[in-house]
């Protein structure tokens, strides 16, 4: 019986794992770092305990730590979420020998895949197919170059402990062979404290389709069916439905069987994915088993109409899958999107700060980490929720989740939520075209760009202004009852302007005993102001009307109105004049850490030549010389913590 | 409080035709106050953009609060007069970081901002404004100084401006002065006779006597920056106290420094929550007659003005030709004097007395609507005693310590416009409609009298009486008041605080009502010798 669960993870999962636990009326206990305590899933919990400084070993991934907490609390069991120590064999079998209940597969199962050497074995024993691969040292040259020959360009340098795009590489040509396979490497060590690697064929242009199992303590395992995940982005999926649009009831119960069969391999107990690579001819190879809760988990849930965290739950304690877990059968379409603070415009770069706003429709399941007032911080993932929908068809699914992401309010900081919308309305995805090469053939720049464009992102600047104003005139303390702008000779419009992604606008209104005069940047055009209110004002524009949520934080506007969001800044009526950069600079990309300093004062650089590197989140950012010169100031050192525009170094460019 | 009924029909005849009559009045109107904001003219404002400045307007633009209204006072000093319109100077009220300012800027593009007379009549206004109402008042200062042609009336009245700064000083009233550009001479006094002295870098240029001068004097080969810049008034002299980077900064700090003045109004402040009224302002178009023979009813146009529509009227029934009663303007309640037949005879005049000293007994300010023609002449009258009557008004009008505001709405001739409020009884503010006029009396009765005097004259003497030449002088003396009775005429000498579209009367009330409450609003016991 559990009646206390420990949540050794945090995020959207832990709120997550809460919820159902709220439901069954089991007690929850969240573990936290410094860095989220004042996160929501903290909040959310019954008790929380604080497990140590914000980087994940001090923290989320320390054993000892968290089975302290649970003795603290008197917590019977522990649920992993997914990451951090979810298949982490050591951490099952620790939790076991404290004689609490494991939620997950049994220690051998994890311990079983957790090689995916080791797992293709097995599931080649098991004759489920696999794709050929070969382990290798990377210290040894000449053998890493034999196994990707022997199994034929373009080939696969991945991690054996690997997950999330970590430690991966893909390498075209011997040439980029021996670099890759070190990096992935280090990659490893750094994020599993296990460099081992393996090659393996790479095919060009699969599907990843995974198949959910589910098994019990009586031996039992079924399939809750496929999920299509292969709109990734670095190998990190995106976009994620159930079912696969490329898969039809005699494939289903292929894959079905063969991930039944998988998990039969290996005496599987609890929830499981088995993931398949799914080539354009039908064929399909086992990939690995995740031993684990996915993200991804909500799609099945909604077309299943199970709870995969209550199935979890029942069969950790001892009982039997239920009913309804056999053969539930698909009912009508899901999608899921991750949403992630990060830029795709810029390569992804992922993006720290404060979620100011924080609000999406009720049309759709929102799993999210984050609340208004959230901060997305440098030391976890950037991913700030999964939406969901689900529609008996998979365009209405596409078409409801596009909609409630344009309608949502996510405000504070840069995400991915324009390449969401424009994905799940292009045309390819809603053929159902998509495979893991997706994102090269559309490109990320274009997608993400910002919804609100042109004449649609000045009606928004329109509405920031009229709202701005409504708003001060209810704030007045002098003279608050007469006419907003009230001139008995008008010589000017009231003016304000925004910094917008598409450069500087300039609204200027008035309202003439009621009759409102709008002009954006000095051209006028018709408008109405309808209705004022304490969040947004209703305008229109024309003949065509609509509302205009608008928040502010400082000098940031947030609007969202029917093309989407747009963020404005406005600009001072008194500017400044501010002091200058110096010239050359070399500025942080993002906050991060310095890994690599290759510039020395005095010294001559090329243009291009990378001076610093600085690592955030899973990335290494080359800082590059911006011309041709000599090193005039280094100012940082290795190790050395920066922030998003610090000055790096200087460089002097050359007469 | 009751309700103003209306009798209005706007679909009738007469009133589109007063509704015509009012808006042709009015686009005259405009096209001046548009002239007034143009500043010296395209060639003049070009410039001084391109020098990176800007416009006077702008200026005040940017320190007023964003979206808080400005009134303007006196947009049409200078109309009709040798001097350019606007008298070179933009005065007004408005808001700044939450406080109700009066503002005063030269405007450079005229002239360079130089001061004549009509300038000099127009901003001493804005300073005895500021300090009768206790409003904190911002200078926005670059002139050259005093019109040189007008020297001999601009210099000593011109005095008097220095001497209202430290008067205000001493009143705890506070004066920032922001210096733009030059301000010397005589004008560099503005500066130092503010409370706070805020100049520009490269442009604030203040210095009693500029190199030519000194060149003169002492033979010293001065430099202008060392002579009066910012830089050498805010580290070496201590004649400025804030170093602005350009305009922008400048403005922005004159915001702080309001912002900073912990400034709390004296007045009582609205009483209620400000109600629009029932109708429509815009009928007030088909309600005013712009011909002054036709009458109208002052109850439509309060219906128009006051809050709710609702007054409460005293002693409606007696002394009708004279409108007294209770009402509330943007939450601010006030006591309403208005004409209502032109005539005041001994009945009103009794109202209006006992009005006056009840507003007094509450601290109520006192709204007056001119369109009023004199008290009324004649045997009977005089005999009833009428001078006593109308000593009383005027003694109780003179003597009331309640902030009077004077609405120029019609007529006001004569000691009509004395018992009323105007121009000489020291109101805090007196705006007027377009179509008001005003003069000792009509130019029909002026022009009358003048001729029926000279007759008599003539007979006395046992002169023939030449009627050729009484026509013309006749014609001449009447076109000349017809012209001098004008609202324009008035408000181009400043003899009131400017014209308003009368739609505007409701904020423009509103605003002022605001003002005068910067200052305690306190009736009083204390009054002349009534005459009974």
């Amino acid at each position: 019986m559990i009646s206390k669960l420990l949540i050794a993870n945090r995020g959207e999962i832990a709120r997550r794992i809460m919820r159902t636990c709220r439901e069954m009326g089991i007690g929850t206990v969240a573990v936290f770092s410094e860095a989220d305590a004042t996160a929501p899933f903290v909040a959310e919990a019954d008790q929380a305990v604080l497990l140590g400084p914000a980087p994940a070993a001090e923290s989320y991934l320390d054993i000892e730590k968290i089975l302290a907490a649970a003795e603290a609390t008197g917590a019977d069991a522990i649920h992993p979420g997914y990451g951090f120590l979810a298949e982490n064999a050591a951490f099952a079998r620790a939790v076991n020998e404290a004689g609490l209940i494991w939620v997950g597969p049994p220690v051998e199962s994890i311990e079983a895949m957790g090689s995916k050497l080791g797992a293709k074995e097995i599931m080649s024993a098991a004759e489920v197919p696999t794709l050929p691969s070969i382990r290798i040292d990377p210290s040894d040259e000449d053998a890493v170059a034999g196994a990707a020959e022997e199994i034929g360009y373009p080939v696969l340098v991945k991690a054996s402990a690997g997950g999330g795009g970590k430690g991966m590489r893909v390498v075209d040509e011997p040439g980029e062979l021996q670099a890759a396979a070190e990096g992935a490497a280090r990659e490893a060590a750094a994020s599993f404290g296990d460099d081992t690697l393996f090659i393996e064929k790479y095919l060009p242009a699969p599907r990843h389709v995974e198949v959910q199992i589910f098994g019990d303590e009586s031996g039992q395992v079924v399939s809750l069916y496929e999920r299509e995940c292969s709109i990734q982005r670095r190998h990190q999926k995106i976009i994620e439905e159930s079912p696969s649009p490329a898969v039809d009831e005699e494939l289903r119960a292929a894959l079905g069987e063969a991930a039944v069969a998988a998990g039969k391999a290996v005496g599987y107990v609890g929830a499981g994915t088995v993931e398949f690579l799914l080539d354009a001819d039908g064929s399909f190879y086992f990939l690995e088993v995740n031993t684990r809760l996915q993200v991804e988990h909500p799609v099945t849930e909604e077309v299943t109409g199970l709870d995969l965290v209550r199935l979890q739950l029942e069969v950790a304690q001892g009982r039997p899958l239920p009913e309804e877990a056999h053969d539930p059968g698909i009912d009508g379409h899901s999608i899921e999107v991750r949403l992630y603070a990060e830029d795709p415009t810029n390569g992804f770069l992922p993006v720290t700060g404060v979620v100011t706003g924080f609000a999406l429709p009720d049309t759709v399941r929102v799993d999210s980490a984050v609340e208004a007032g959230s901060e997305v911080s440098v030391h976890y993932d950037p991913m700030i929720a999964k939406v969901i929908s689900w529609a008996p068809t998979r365009t209405e699914a596409a078409r409801v989740l596009a909609a409630a992401l344009r309608k949502a309010e996510i405000h504070g900081l840069v995400t991915n939520r324009e390449l969401l919308v424009r994905i799940l309305g292009e045309e390819e995805f809603l053929a159902g075209a998509t495979d893991t090469h997706y994102l090269e053939r559309h490109d990320p720049a274009e997608l993400g760009r910002p919804l609100v464009e042109g004449d649609a992102l000045a009606r928004h600047a329109v509405a920031a202004a009229l709202y701005a104003q409504s708003r001060r005139r209810r704030a007045a303390t002098a003279l608050a009852s007469i006419p907003t702008g009230f001139r008995n000779s008008p010589s000017q419009l009231q003016v304000v302007s925004y910094d917008t992604h598409a450069g500087r606008i300039d609204v200027g209104y008035r309202f003439d005993r009621g009759d409102l005069v709008v002009e954006v940047d000095g051209k006028p055009i018709e408008v109405t102001l309808v209705e004022e209110h304490p969040d947004g004002v209703v305008i229109r524009f024309g003949a065509v009307q609509a509302p205009y949520a608008v928040r502010s934080d400082d000098d940031a506007w947030h609007v969202d109105g029917p093309e989407g969001g747009v963020s404005l800044t406005q600009l001072s009526r008194h500017p400044g004049a501010e002091e200058e950069g110096v010239a050359g600079s070399l500025l942080a990309p993002m906050p991060g850490k310095v890994v690599k300093v290759d510039a020395e004062v005095g010294a001559e650089v090329g243009k291009g030549q990378v001076l610093i590197v600085v690592e955030a989140m899973k990335m290494e950012h080359s800082v590059r010389a911006p011309a041709d010169g000599t090193v005039a100031e280094v100012r940082v050192a290795v190790g050395d913590q920066v922030d998003a525009d610090a000055v790096l170094a200087v460089v002097d460019e050359a007469e | 409080m009751p309700v103003i009924p209306t009798r209005i029909d706007p679909s009738a005849a007469d009133f589109a035709e007063t509704r015509a009559a009012n808006l042709e009045l009015l686009s005259r109107f405009e096209e001046l106050m548009a002239q007034s904001r143009a500043g010296g003219g395209d060639k003049y404002v070009t410039r001084h953009h391109d020098r990176g400045k800007l416009m006077i307007r702008e200026r005040i633009e940017l320190l007023l609060d964003r979206d808080s209204p400005f009134f303007e006072l006196s947009p049409l000093a200078a109309q009709g007069t040798q001097f350019p319109l606007s008298g070179s100077a933009v005065t007004g009220i408005g808001v700044v970081n939450g406080v109700e300012v009066a503002i005063s800027g030269h405007d450079p593009t005229i002239r360079g901002g130089a001061s004549n007379p009509i300038s000099l009549a127009k901003t001493l206004r804005l300073q005895d404004i500021a300090t009768q109402n206790r409003l904190p008042l911002v200078n926005f200062v670059e002139s050259g100084g005093a019109d040189l042609p007008s020297q001999a009336d601009v210099w000593l009245p011109g005095g008097k401006w220095f001497r209202n700064l430290t008067e205000m000083s001493k009143a705890g009233i506070p004066t920032v002065a922001l210096v733009f550009g030059n301000s010397t001479a005589g004008g560099a006094y503005v500066p130092g006779m503010c409370d706070y002295a805020v100049l520009v870098k490269d442009r604030a240029k203040v210095f009693l006597g500029g190199r030519p001068l000194v060149k003169m004097a002492t033979g010293e080969e001065a430099d202008e920056e060392e002579l009066g810049g910012a830089d050498m008034h805010t580290r070496v002299s201590g004649v400025g106290d804030y170093f602005a980077l350009d305009e922008y900064d400048a403005i922005r700090i004159g915001r702080e420094i309001v912002g900073h003045l912990n400034w709390r109004k004296a007045g009582y402040g609205p009483t209620r929550h400000a109600v629009d009224p029932l109708y429509d302002t815009e009928e007030l178009l088909g309600i005013v007659q712009v011909d002054p023979k036709k009458p109208y009813d002052m109850r439509e146009v309060l219906a128009r003005v006051v809050d709710g529509s609702e007054i409460d009227e005293y002693k409606a029934r007696y002394g009708t030709s004279l409108l007294t009663g209770w009402a509330h303007i943007h939450g601010y309640p006030v006591g309403i004097i208005a004409n209502q037949q032109g005539v005041l005879f001994s009945e009103e005049s009794q109202k209006a007395t006992e009005f006056i000293q009840l507003c007094n007994q509450y601290d109520q300010p006192i709204v007056f609507l001119h369109n009023v023609t004199g008290y009324m002449v004649g045997t009977e009258y005089e005999q009833r005693g009428i001078i006593k009557d109308g000593a009383k008004m005027i003694n109780a009008v003179a003597n009331s310590t309640v902030p009077h505001i004077s609405v120029m709405a019609g007529s006001s001739y004569g000691a009509g416009n004395y018992g009323m409020g105007g121009f000489g009884y020291r109101p805090r503010f007196i705006i007027g409609w377009p179509n008001y006029r005003g003069a000792v009396m009509g130019a029909e009765q002026l022009s009358g009298v003048l001729s029926i005097v000279a007759r008599e004259n003539a007979e006395s003497l046992g002169r023939e009486f030449d009627e050729e030449a009484d026509a013309q002088r006749k014609a001449l003396i009447h076109a000349q008041i017809t012209h001098e009775e004008t609202a324009l005429f008035n408000t181009g000498r400043v003899r009131d605080d400017g014209l308003i579209d009368p739609r505007d009367t409701r904020s423009a009330l509103g605003m002022l009502l605001s003002a005068v409450h910067s200052a305690p609003v306190e009736g009083t016991n204390a009054w002349g010798v009534f005459r009974m």
